[in-house]
């Protein structure tokens, strides 16, 4: 089956200013493939800084990636003008992680959900603010709420607003960027379970972007780990949940709270913080970060490479070691080896 | 007519809970309004033409006759500062209307477009901005010759800058925001991201500078009059007043100068006093 | 700093908890705070009551949603209220001394060097103009009168506690020129600059990645097994409360609902709420099918009457909309605000 999202190759450089005359590239995005098919969730996983948010924004072409193609529903999205993917939009919406931030602080929001309709010409003028009400009950959210302003409604109802918003156009995909991290606890489980509901009534497709992992285990079907840029793992949600074979999808559920008090975890800790985004290095880049790190490590490149059937990782001694699978990262540490450790 | 009658005590009620909320912003607005009608009543209000000479009541102590005293020429110094009213509001609206309307279209364009634009913009502003701004106004109004219209340009001129600045970096602030963004992902153009969702955030803080700069403009008109460069005798002008007036405070006739200045110094401060709460009041997060 | 190179494999939670003393002895007790918002044409009660202790070397979780009060209380008790808000009743013991009753000036004298607060937005509360190392320095200055090459000595071993590697180039840096999780390090350094009896960390961990938060949170845990230091904790996270507390009081709407050992709260949360925020957690193990609470969190201006939480609660009842529930206990350790605990409980 051809997938309704397919991404190949997607870089995005920002020049950075180092020195006075000199430039060099703040690698935000590397090398990112991914494919979403239609009616599923995928969520690309990663801390701040892993170029996560900036792959949404160059799927939507909200923001223009250096290099890679976009292929939507068959049509490149990363070949056409400004003004080309304008009309395309309407098969793509964002849901935004700061619900008040991305609404319009001086129209009703009512307004807010309208704009769509009217500009790719959905409904007419007259018959507008009964579509934008049928739209307001969708997401749960009642027709008194069309005439408020954005600050008046609680954030909970701002994030109905914005989802709203993106499927006033009917979308096939839907990028999801921390769609509940600006929520409070009880709140946040009413986006959730709106967000699953609206999924299957409305065979949607969504691209999340989170860094909670909880979240991400309630809606996604496949997870893609970044880090730094790249994509270090891909696989399925519950697979890398439970058995990551990179280092880091190891420890990033490792890290991730309890939920119970007594429960016990066995915990990978990584040093320190992610190294510069400015220039990576060739080598793997979790490499300064990794209990499991060997002098192997930095001296080849770091490829994503298949390791079963659905299942993606860019850890060299991962793809060297493993049989079937299984890998002990330490059974081939030897003291003396092992690089020198802090602490 | 009740209905009404409750919609208009509603009104009424908000009106003044604001009033009690806000008591300087609500006094700023009073003063300036109730300056308004006085000037627009003049004709009505004044007892003497404002143009009428009597020399042989000239200055005279304030008295009942003459609220505020007579001048030089015997002219009553209350309908002439009744009258100023007009010509230095009219001055200074106008001014600060010239030069908003200017500033921020160069703003506009300069943040909009970026690059070479902007900078050429910018430091066209930077030029403008380098000479204090009474100096080049006097230079503007001394080359153009006294007259209102002329006066009006002056000051103008000397404005343009702070609102070019003002609005090219509220501009750019905005451009960047997030709903600018949304906007954008749901597919609108760029004419209209700019007129539907920036501009009428861009506002607020360019109407705040705009009542700041009434007051300033009033100050310049005034001060340009006083040294001959502005407005010329007989018209009513307060700066005028205060420059026929002042060689006779050291005599003794201080009336002259002292209730014309007493009038910008009042309007002065409600404009500033507005332009301080104004901010709250145009944006709607804060209601 | 203090793990074993080889073994990078660790277990933490031990459920035995350690340094929990369980004499009678407070290092605080709050009792009955009330706090008010006041405006000119209105007033707001923020806090109604709100009772809570911490026992030495405690750490007590205050988890809440926004506006229940769970900051006011925090900023209450350091004496850092805004203008606007005033103490209306209740006590705040410190030890045995009543903080409310203090002036200004020995209030300061507290602050920060018997009491220290952490904050969630670790740069944005330290001053961008001086280094870290000229912050440490002045505040050992000013608490326990080092200077010179001592107060430098002294920084750098706080700074080495808190785990940053290489202290002295931390100290010559901006607080701009530290990841998020070095400057809340290098804020908590300066909280325990003072060495202080009892450490309010506000959402510590909230602004952080959770790589970085699982080390801030075992540091807060090292700080307690090492220096028996009594820790409060404000968090919103039901996995923080998990990690790191002893005990745990639920806040909603400026009220305590319910405060109980960790492991109780988990196991047999007794007031609606609690049950329903547990519940309502997305959870890693759990796929599907959370059960959300319904409504929305209310406006302190527009607070329900009774029970603040009954327009939300499936349990309600006539008696919840018409009066307040107290905090009653029941069971050892565990006290409830709710009317029907008792029905509830079975």
């Amino acid at each position: 089956m051809k997938p309704l999202l397919e991404v190949t190759g997607l870089s995005k450089h920002y020049p950075v200013r180092t020195k006075l005359w000199k430039f060099r590239n703040l690698v935000a995005a590397d090398d990112v493939s991914l494919t979403v098919q239609a009616g599923e969730t995928l969520a690309i996983v990663g801390e701040s800084g892993s170029g996560k948010s900036t792959v949404g924004k160059c799927i939507l072409r909200l923001e223009a990636p250096t290099s890679g193609h976009v292929v939507l529903d068959g049509q490149p999205i990363s070949e056409l003008s400004e003004v080309e993917v304008r009309s395309l939009r309407a098969q793509m919406q964002m849901v935004y992680q700061d619900p008040l931030e991305s609404l319009n602080p001086r129209h009703k929001v009512g307004k807010l959900v309208a704009e769509p309709l009217l500009l790719h010409g959905i409904v007419s003028r007259k018959e507008v603010r009964k579509r934008v009400s049928e739209l307001f009950h969708l997401v749960g959210l009642g027709s008194e709420h069309i005439d408020r302003y954005a600050h008046t409604l609680s954030g909970g109802q701002q994030q109905r607003v914005g989802i709203a918003r993106a499927l006033a156009t009917s979308p096939k995909l839907l990028v999801l960027d921390e769609p509940t991290s600006a929520l409070d606890v009880s709140v946040e489980a009413q986006i959730l379970n709106l967000l699953q509901d609206l999924q299957r009534r409305m065979k949607l497709a969504f691209l999340l972007i989170s860094h909670d992992l909880a979240v991400v285990s309630m809606l996604a079907d496949r997870v893609a780990v970044m880090y730094l840029g790249q994509i270090v793992e891909t696989g399925p949600t519950r697979d890398i949940l439970a058995s990551g074979y990179h280092p880091y999808s190891r420890a990033l559920v490792s890290a991730t709270p309890v939920d119970h008090p007594h429960q016990r975890k066995v915990r990978i800790a990584l040093d320190g913080e992610p190294t510069s985004p400015i220039d990576p290095p060739q080598h793997c880049r979790l490499e300064p970060r990794c209990p499991f790190a060997l002098p192997v490590c930095r001296e080849q490149v770091a490829d994503l490479k298949q390791a079963e059937e659905r299942r993606f990782t860019r850890c060299i001694r991962f793809n060297r070691e493993h049989v079937n699978g299984s890998w002990d990262p330490d059974a081939s540490v030897q003291p003396g080896i092992a690089k020198p450790r802090a602490g | 007519m009740a209905e009404i009658a409750v919609h208009m005590t509603r009104r009424l009620a908000g009106l003044s809970k604001w009033c009690r909320r806000n008591p300087i912003t609500a006094l700023g607005f009073g003063i300036i309004v109730g300056l308004g009608i006085l000037g627009l009543l003049a004709p009505l209000i004044a007892p003497y033409d404002p143009y009428a000479l009597n020399p042989r009541e000239k200055m005279q102590a304030p008295s009942l006759n003459h609220l505020f005293g007579t001048g030089i020429f015997g002219e009553d110094i209350f309908s002439r500062v009744l009258y100023g009213i007009r010509i230095d509001f009219g001055i200074g609206l106008g001014a600060v209307a010239i030069g908003l309307f200017t500033g921020s279209t160069v703003g506009v364009i300069a943040g909009y477009y970026g690059g070479r634009i902007d900078e050429v913009c910018m430091r066209l502003m930077d030029i403008v901005a380098a000479f204090p701004g009474f100096i080049l106004a006097m230079a503007i109004a001394g080359v153009l010759g006294p007259s209102i219209p002329n006066l009006i340009i002056a000051i103008a001129v000397v404005n343009v800058p702070v609102y070019a600045r003002l609005s090219r970096s509220r501009f750019l602030v905005i451009r960047s925001s997030l709903y600018a963004l949304a906007a954008r992902g749901v597919g609108a153009s760029d004419v209209r991201i700019l007129a539907w969702h920036l501009l009428p955030n861009s506002l607020a803080p360019i109407f705040v500078q705009s009542t700041l700069q009434c007051g300033w403009a009033i100050l310049d008109a005034a001060g340009l009059s006083f040294i001959g460069l502005g407005v010329r005798l007989p018209t009513p002008e307060w700066g005028v007043m205060i420059g026929l007036g002042a060689p006779r405070i050291i005599t003794g006739q201080w009336w002259i100068s002292f209730f014309p200045g007493l009038a910008i110094a009042i309007t002065v401060m409600g404009f500033n006093l507005i332009g301080d709460g104004l901010q709250d009041l145009l944006d709607p997060r804060r209601k | 700093m203090e793990e074993p190179a080889t073994s990078m494999l660790r277990s933490v939670n031990d459920p035995l908890r350690p340094g929990v003393n369980s004499s009678g002895e407070r290092v605080l007790s709050i009792e009955g705070l009330r706090v008010e918002f006041r405006l000119p044409d209105e007033s707001t009660e923020v806090l109604c009551g709100v009772d809570l202790t911490a026992r030495p070397g405690e750490i007590v979780g205050v988890v809440g949603e926004s506006g229940s009060g769970k900051t006011v209380a925090a900023l209450a008790v350091v004496g850092l209220l805004p203008s606007a808000a005033h103490v209306s009743g209740g006590s705040v013991r410190f030890f045995n001394e009543n903080l409310l009753d203090l002036d200004s000036r020995q209030m300061r004298a507290i602050r920060g060097s018997r009491i220290s607060m952490i904050f969630q937005n670790p740069r944005a509360s330290l001053n961008p103009v001086f280094t870290v190392g000229r912050m440490l320095r002045e505040v050992l200055l000013v608490h326990s009168g080092l200077r010179g090459r001592k107060a430098t000595v002294r920084a750098q071993e706080l700074l080495a506690d808190v785990g940053l590697p290489d202290p002295s180039a931390v100290m010559r840096r901006y607080p701009h020129q530290l990841s998020g999780g070095m400057a809340q390090r290098a804020m908590i350094a300066l909280a325990l600059s003072s060495s202080p009896d009892l450490l309010l960390a506000d959402e510590p961990t909230t602004a952080l990645d959770v790589t970085i938060q699982h080390q801030i949170i075992q540091l807060l845990l090292r700080l307690r097994k090492r220096q028996n230091l009594t820790q409060i904790v404000i968090t919103h996270n039901f996995g923080v409360v998990a990690e790191l507390c002893d005990r745990v009081a639920v806040m909603y709407a400026g009220a305590i609902l319910e405060e109980a050992p960790v492991g109780r709260i988990f196991e047999a949360p007794g007031h609606p709420y609690t049950r329903g925020l547990l519940s309502a957690r997305a959870r890693v193990e759990q796929s599907s099918g959370i059960r959300s609470i319904p409504g929305q969190v209310p406006e302190l201006k527009n607070r329900p009457t009774g029970c603040s939480f009954h327009p939300r609660c499936e349990h309600a009842r006539d008696i919840c909309r018409v009066s307040t529930p107290r905090l009653e206990s029941s069971a050892p350790n565990h006290s409830i605000a709710c009317h029907r605990w008792r029905e509830l409980a079975q």
